[in-house]
């Protein structure tokens, strides 16, 4: 059996403080197999964005960052690489995703430079001219109409969803094998933001891209994934499939936070027990989807 | 027409209309200033009918309207009156010393950015470790004391307890360059005298590195301010996670949006060079024109003083001009904003 595309174990995070070292990460461990996508649901500071950045190496480069655990991309060791290897990976064979589009795009820069350098991750020396035909193409894939304006426009110009379609058509540009989505579109409205991630899921689905979509938005996260791990506090709490664990949640947090979620029929806004009784108990993973049983 | 050509004619519009408002100001300050010029002109000896005749060609006993009038019409021939003092045009006496203090803050500019940018860049991409500690107390240095003092200092240390440097002058006196601009830069590389060229460097490096220190730190502290900000932002933080190279994330990514802020204020550095010029120019005994302009003002040189003024108000406007021009260049919010309305 082929190596998973991500697999993570017993990662721990904690950041070097003037009273001691703050613990933010408590031993989480998840698998992503490839071609898979897979949700890391959980409130804000739950831990679901550091975690992203780890894989990705931006955290390590922080200074009083202390992590500990095995993070494994296709098979090699994460914590082995160096610097530059660790670089190397990332917008090439790993690509992320943000939460708003437009302030993630340069604004000094048009989207035709931007796009040359993305293109550059993958083909080093590709000059101006093969990147624009390239960029054209992949912006004409995330279903932008008229791709030569887009290019030659700032991120200022365009609306929010077109900047989001740019950033998907970069992340996907030099084909990943990983694309990690942090919280993909929630600067944007509902209904762009559903055109987008349809978009996206369809382009992954082509793509055989594996896919960590991290959120707090239940109602995507049943849309798009395969399986689901639920977060809380730096602690999976819960893991399952998507279906099995939204028609039956073990974890008190689980039910908690679906729960929570306000209902479009008015019926206000949930009440949210304070007490968060059961919260803090070990996780629950659904029968055959513990990561002893998915992983070999 | 091009949004950066609009905003050109709309600046040297505006800017014509500030040299006005100077020109009447210099004109009234340097008339109601106590003491009668022709007197001063001609000396103590004089007889009343000569002062009195003085006065007369000079217009002084007309109304100040009237004065002004004469003023203005000869400016617009190009024609800033006799000069009291060098009995010459005063154009032609601006023409002699202008080019010696341009080529100062010239070099002094150059070495504010050249110097001041790439450390606060440095500072910035290694904040928190050494080299930004040591980058930060070299920085303070230059901001902690104006220019006329570190003059001071660096010409006791460099020129006199280690004559590295000359103390004094543009070019030793054993070169001879042909003027044509006035600028003996250009000057001696015209006629091909390259020795003539490094004496020139020579002669220049300390008052423009004295002149420039304050700068220096200032366009420093602020790069790094500001770079530092920007490494905040999420567009950095989509170019590290897209594995952008470091280096090219600092000298491209995150430096051109961190000028926007720091070029206006690296500009205004840069023009009021053009006064600070005035006292380092006096400790180097450096020809140009602040000699003339605090001769002038003491003898109440009336065209003199008028001129003087409104040349340096000029460069300074012109400098402002430049640096608006650059950072329109740089920021496409502002360049694309300059539509026909």
């Amino acid at each position: 059996m082929t190596a998973p595309t991500l697999a993570i174990d017993d990662l721990r995070l904690g950041f070097r403080g003037w009273a001691g070292t703050v613990e933010v990460l408590h031993g989480i461990s998840l698998h992503i197999a490839k071609g898979e996508r897979v949700a890391l649901v959980g409130e804000s500071g739950s831990g679901k964005s550091v975690t992203a950045r780890l894989v990705l190496g931006l955290v390590q480069e922080l200074r009083g960052a202390r992590f500990s655990g095995r993070m494994a991309f296709e098979g090699r060791d994460l914590g082995a690489l160096s610097r530059r290897e660790r670089e190397a990976l990332r917008g090439d064979r790993i690509s992320m995703i943000f939460q708003d589009p437009t302030s993630s795009l340069n604004p000094v820069y048009t989207i035709d430079t931007l796009f040359h350098e993305v293109l550059r991750r993958g083909a080093p020396g590709i000059g101006a001219a093969e990147a624009r035909e390239k960029a054209i193409a992949a912006l004409a894939d995330v279903a932008i109409t008229d791709p030569e304006r887009v290019l030659r426009s700032y991120a200022f110009q365009l609306s929010g969803g077109m900047n989001q379609r740019v950033l998907i058509a970069m992340a996907l540009a030099n084909n990943p094998a990983l694309l990690l989505a942090d919280e993909p579109g929630t600067a944007l409205d509902v209904t762009v933001q559903a055109q987008t991630l349809a978009l996206m899921q369809s382009l992954v689905a082509r793509h055989g891209t594996s896919m960590l979509f991290i959120s707090h938005n239940l109602g995507v996260v049943r849309e798009f994934a395969d399986r689901v791990y639920v977060i809380y506090k730096g602690r999976i709490v819960e893991q399952g499939p998507t279906e099995g664990l939204f028609e039956a949640p073990l974890h008190p947090y689980t039910r908690a936070l679906m729960a929570a979620v306000p209902r479009i029929t008015g019926e206000g806004i949930p009440e949210i027990d304070e007490e968060q009784t059961g919260f803090y108990d070990p996780l629950v993973a659904h029968p055959g989807y513990s990561e002893a049983e998915l992983r070999p | 027409m091009s949004p950066v050509v609009r905003l050109l004619i709309k600046r040297i519009a505006t800017s014509f209309i500030v040299l006005v408002g100077v020109s009447l100001l210099i004109f009234t300050i340097a008339r109601v200033i106590p003491g009668d010029p022709a007197r001063i002109a001609l000396g103590p000896n004089a007889s009343a009918e000569a002062v009195e005749a003085l006065r007369d060609k000079l217009h002084l006993n007309d109304a100040f309207v009237v004065q002004y009038g004469y003023f203005i019409a000869d400016l617009a021939r190009g024609d800033l009156g006799q000069s009291l003092y060098s009995n010459r045009p005063v154009t032609q006496d601006i023409a002699a010393y202008l080019p010696a203090t341009l080529e100062l803050v010239f070099f002094a500019g150059a070495t504010m950015i050249l110097i001041g940018v790439p450390l606060g860049m440095l500072a910035a991409r290694y904040r928190d470790r050494p080299l930004d500690h040591g980058i930060r107390l070299f920085t303070m240095l230059g901001v902690s004391a104006p220019d006329f003092v570190w003059a001071v200092i660096l010409m006791l240390i460099f020129a006199y307890f280690l004559p590295i440097f000359p103390i004094a002058g543009r070019i030793s006196d054993s070169f001879a360059v042909p003027p044509v601009t006035g600028f003996l830069t250009i000057d001696s590389l015209i006629a091909g005298d390259f020795a003539a060229f490094g004496n020139v460097l020579w002669h220049l490096a300390l008052p423009a590195f004295a002149l420039s220190f304050a700068g220096i730190g200032q366009s420093a502290r602020l790069t790094r301010a500001n770079m530092v900000e920007t490494y905040r932002k999420p567009f950095i933080e989509m170019a590290l996670a897209f594995g952008f190279p470091q280096g090219r994330i600092a000298r491209r990514f995150a430096f051109k949006p961190s000028m926007i802020p720091s070029l206006t204020v690296i500009g205004l550095d840069l023009a009021s060079m053009l006064g600070n010029a005035f006292l380092v120019e006096q400790i180097f005994a450096w020809p140009g024109l602040s000699r003339y302009g605090v001769a002038v003002i003491l003898r109440k040189d009336l065209n003199a003083i008028v001129g003087t003024v409104l040349i340096i108000s000029a460069m300074f406007l012109i400098v402002n001009i430049v640096v608006d021009l650059l950072v329109a260049l740089i920021n496409p919010r502002i360049r694309l904003s300059q539509r026909s309305s």
